[in-house]
């Protein structure tokens, strides 16, 4: 049997990567320490700051509201309704579910109430991916809501495997500007929070395995819009090179930030000092009117589509 | 054993104690992307897994 490596307790997990095993509470002061050093080591967050966490009710999003707690930061939650059915239907009950179980202020926007539209009618109206559309809805709404609610950052559970797999993706293509972009933290901005990505130096097995040591209760199906799509084909790689040799992703990811991140710094500014207001709601945009209100505006005008119906369509 | 499977959810019943690394190879699944949880507590790849234990293997990948 194995031992932890720390206490050599029996181990609940292996983690190839460190070449070692953990116990439930050694596992657990390893995560709170990558935590600790992804905001030391990028600025991400200072003591006394205001957070507003973005929470799906998945592993990721309640791993790190419970991680920032933990740690002492200020952070309550927002929850956005997508309207993918059943899917939405119970992601809302776990992230109100951890909320309640501890005493923690939840911030709630549906769609659908508030736009009139939801993620699968967003999707057939612009004859996008959904993801495309679930995407912009998210940022920008998790902009604004600590834009008007006087918080300093938006912190979101974006993980290792993530982060690993959109670098993949973005150096598959060479897309400078998307690579200049995907940085753990990007400073605020007129208009623009804060937005840090506190989870960056754990994998998902860790996040997840983060969630069953507290036992925190979480959605483990996948988004229906999701499967299939290139970010899970690009995880799936990297996995492969992982089982391979642990600990590739963490080196490909982390020496990014270390070597090539820098070296985009100054294209990341530029591109930021380009941005004026949105003629209609005011938020930051390259054009005269937000990609966000263009959505809005060809999304509500659509009549509903049902999930199953986008299913169906094969459209990921 | 009992074996659950999610993401679709199905249950499998698996003859013949193995450890967690055996069981998670014969089906197929890679140890970077599951967890295996035995009533209730994770449990390391080389635990060993008997007849009368229920287990749950839960993937961590996420495709947002």
């Amino acid at each position: 049997m194995s031992k932890c490596r720390v206490c050599r307790e029996p181990a609940v997990i292996d983690l190839p990567r460190h070449n070692a095993n953990f116990c439930g509470e050694h596992l657990q002061q390893l995560c709170r320490r990558q935590v600790e050093k992804a905001i030391a080591d990028h600025d991400m967050l200072r003591p006394g700051d205001r957070v507003l966490v973005a929470v799906s009710g998945g592993k990721d999003s309640l791993a790190l509201w419970d991680l920032l707690r933990e740690l002492g930061y200020d952070a309550d939650g927002l929850y956005i309704g997508l309207g993918i059915g059943t899917y939405s239907t119970e992601s809302g009950e776990y992230a109100r579910a951890f909320a309640s179980d501890r005493g923690l202020k939840l911030h709630e926007i549906d769609l659908r109430d508030a736009h009139g539209y939801d993620v699968p009618t967003a999707a057939r109206a612009t004859r996008r991916v959904p993801c495309s559309a679930c995407g912009l809805s998210k940022r920008h709404l998790f902009d604004t809501a600590a834009r008007d609610g006087g918080y300093d950052a938006v912190a979101t559970g974006h993980n290792l495997d993530d982060e690993a797999a959109v670098l993949l993706g973005n150096t598959l293509r060479w897309d400078v500007e998307y690579l200049a972009r995907q940085y753990p933290v990007l400073p605020a901005g007129e208009g623009f929070p804060r937005k840090v990505k506190p989870l960056v130096r754990l994998t998902e097995r860790e996040t997840a395995a983060w969630c069953i040591v507290r036992r925190i209760d979480y959605q483990v199906e996948e988004c229906p819009m999701a499967a299939g799509n290139r970010h899970l084909g690009y995880k799936a790689t990297l996995n492969e090179m992982e089982a391979r040799s642990p600990g590739a992703k963490a080196t490909f990811y982390l020496s990014f930030l270390e070597r090539m991140a820098p070296q985009l710094a100054e294209h990341r500014a530029s591109e930021v000092a380009a941005l004026s207001a949105c003629a209609h709601c005011g938020a930051p945009t390259t054009g005269e009117v937000c990609a966000f209100c263009r959505l809005v505006e060809v999304a509500s005008a659509h009549e509903p589509v049902p999930v199953e119906l986008l299913a169906r369509s094969g459209r990921r | 054993m009992r074996v659950l499977l999610r993401n679709p959810r199905r249950e499998l019943q698996i003859d013949g104690a193995r450890t967690v690394r055996n069981l998670l190879g014969e089906l197929g699944l890679d140890r970077e992307s599951h967890l295996v949880i035995r009533n209730g507590t994770l449990v390391p790849g080389d635990e060993r897994l008997e007849d009368a234990d229920t287990v749950e293997i839960r993937p961590v990948i996420s495709g947002g």
